[in-house]
């Protein structure tokens, strides 16, 4: 299931299928190859767009308004100079690592309680339910009202935005733990605790995994949406450490377009880096999925 | 004829009494056991043999302690199971079943899972455990699977550290549902072959259900062919072919003729259960 490079290597017993570490070599891959010719077609088409009014002699529609690739270039190379703008990824990974991390210690033992007791789950669930239709981001002005703090209501934010997709993974994760397990362990003398421990707990430990891939890129997706519509929390009086959100907002109130462009690109870069540690984690915690079959 | 390991072995004898298994899901109260009777030796292995869904499963569950019998009794080397006083039999690792499509754990390397038992039931640390588990998977024909995990092996080798799994708690009688069904003719012989040698090994009590006459009559002492729903044993057959047996018996005319009677036997009953249109299960 992994197919970076560079992933930790399996200790000695199957040396034949350690992954190689990154080397320029890489490049000669053929998958690698094909990432970098799509992403230097799409920035050729871009410049190629965003300049039409210069060789075509009119603008074309929506490509003709955004800032080309070089002026966006330009803007990061002034950027990288300037502590706000790392403040503001700063800013934002803390934002995710808490949010997530919340979800997942809160999401992972309620979805585990919700699936092993059932008066439990007779509870929770319908409340659950009720709630989880609602958008994150439909919070965000009653989290700024009951939330002390700019800072917390933004976490908070970010939390419901993982919290439901480790719920329901969890939750359907350990629906599939194949009962004849269950029965084989007990008839081998396990006890509950330890149909738990050794059972469920890795029996869902994939979903928790599959919960943590997709959560992390929807408390990307809510960092950004809650940063621009609370103005960024706590940082927001300096105009450039309200997180990439409030970076990109700014940038675009201030008429700064390259910036926005910037601000975008930056967080598909972090949103991309915390989906490989995610991946990595997950991979280890799982050796025996990443085995052939 | 069952000579090699009765001298040895004193624990297995199982006694099925009158047993009654009623399923009730929609109100159809569908009798799956009826009036079931059997008594085997310890150290016998007993094939059954019967058309599907007869409640051959429901029997063997009922053993293992997953589900209660309605009425009867059932008794293992005296010591009352189940009976009037307790309908469901506790589970216990005196009796550990080999499920039809395998639970090995995937997330355990195989030597973990056949260390499973005696860890849990703290009968020994994790290192002694290990250490027995690398034993018996070297005695089995396991050697060099010990870690790699159960996805990375053959269902025959999968099968083979199921029963391995098993063994390792030491059970007075063995538990097997179907654990060939999904296996090719060519790894169905060999394990075959694997499951007698560590029989005259061991001389477990084994309670084997199967669909295949073949794999009967060639490992078993005795051949029950169970009536279709509800379950009872319609006729016993001795196999009076000596053990040890390989698969030159499978030749041997009194093989053939053995295999001409219990298919007789058997036939009856499928078409019955066929005409009732049973599920399989």
């Amino acid at each position: 299931m992994m197919s970076l490079p560079g992933t930790l290597a399996m200790p000695s017993a199957n040396p034949e299928r350690q992954w190689h570490r990154f080397s320029p070599r890489v490049l000669l891959d053929p998958s690698a190859r094909r990432a970098v010719i799509a992403v230097a077609a799409v920035c050729i088409f871009w410049q190629l767009g965003a300049t039409s009014r210069g060789w075509l002699g009119f603008s074309l529609p929506v490509i003709g308004a955004i800032p080309a690739p070089d002026a966006v270039a330009a803007a990061w190379v002034k950027l990288i100079h300037d502590p706000g703008y790392w403040q503001s990824w700063e800013q934002s990974f803390l934002r995710v690592a808490l949010g997530f991390a919340a979800a997942t210690s809160v999401g992972v033992p309620f979805g585990l309680a919700l699936a092993t007791n059932s008066t439990f789950r007779g509870f929770a669930f319908p409340v659950f339910e009720l709630l989880r239709p609602i958008p994150p981001l439909a919070w965000v002005p009653a989290a700024i009202i009951f939330w002390p703090t700019q800072e917390l209501s933004i976490d908070f934010v970010i939390f419901l935005g993982g919290f439901y997709t480790m719920v329901l993974n969890v939750l359907g994760g350990a629906e599939t733990i194949d009962a004849r397990l269950i029965q084989a362990a007990r008839s081998m003398g396990a006890s509950r605790w330890n149909i738990f421990r050794r059972l469920i707990l890795p029996g869902v430990l994939p979903s928790i995994g599959v919960g943590m891939e997709v959560a992390i890129g929807i408390t990307w997706e809510v960092v950004v949406a809650a940063e621009m519509i609370s103005g960024g929390g706590s940082g927001s009086a300096t105009s450039s450490s309200g997180g990439l959100g409030f970076f990109i907002w700014n940038s675009y109130v201030g008429g700064s377009y390259p910036n926005i462009i910037v601000g975008m690109i930056s967080i598909g870069i972090a949103g991309y880096l915390s989906s490989a540690v995610v991946r990595r984690c997950v991979a280890r915690l799982t050796p025996w999925l990443r085995r052939p079959r | 004829m069952m000579s090699v390991s009765v001298e040895f072995r004193r624990r297995g004898a199982l006694e099925i009494a009158d047993a009654v298994k009623l399923y009730d899901p929609d109100g159809a109260r569908i009798l799956a056991v009826d009036h079931c009777s059997l008594t085997i030796p310890a150290g016998e292995i007993c094939m059954v043999v019967g058309p599907s869904g007869c409640g051959k499963t429901t029997l063997l569950n009922a053993i293992a302690g997953f589900h209660g019998l309605d009425s009867g009794a059932i008794t293992l080397d005296g010591t009352i199971l189940c009976g009037p006083s307790q309908r469901l039999a506790p589970i216990g690792s005196d009796r550990v079943v080999v499920f039809q499509n395998g639970a090995l754990f995937p997330w355990k390397t195989n030597l973990e899972n056949v260390a499973f038992g005696p860890i849990v039931q703290k009968r020994l640390n994790k290192k002694q455990a290990h250490e027995k588990a690398w034993r018996l998977m070297a005695d089995a024909g396991l050697a060099g699977y010990e870690h790699k995990y159960p996805g990375e092996l053959s269902s025959g080798l999968q099968r083979r550290v199921e029963i391995v799994r098993a063994l390792i708690n030491d059970p007075a009688v063995l538990l097997l549902d179907e654990p060939y069904r999904a296996l090719d003719a060519l790894s169905k012989s060999v394990m075959h072959e694997a499951l007698l040698e560590t029989y005259y090994r061991t001389g477990v009590t084994i309670f084997f259900i199967t669909h295949d006459l073949e794999e009967a009559i060639f490992l078993g002492h005795r051949v029950v062919v169970m009536t279709s729903r509800p379950c009872r044993p319609k006729q016993i057959f001795e196999i009076d072919i000596p053990h040890p047996r390989d698969y030159g018996v499978l030749t041997s005319p009194r093989f053939r003729e053995l295999a001409a009677e219990i298919s007789a036997a058997v036939d009856e009953e499928a078409a019955k259960s066929f005409a009732l249109g049973e599920k399989e299960g």
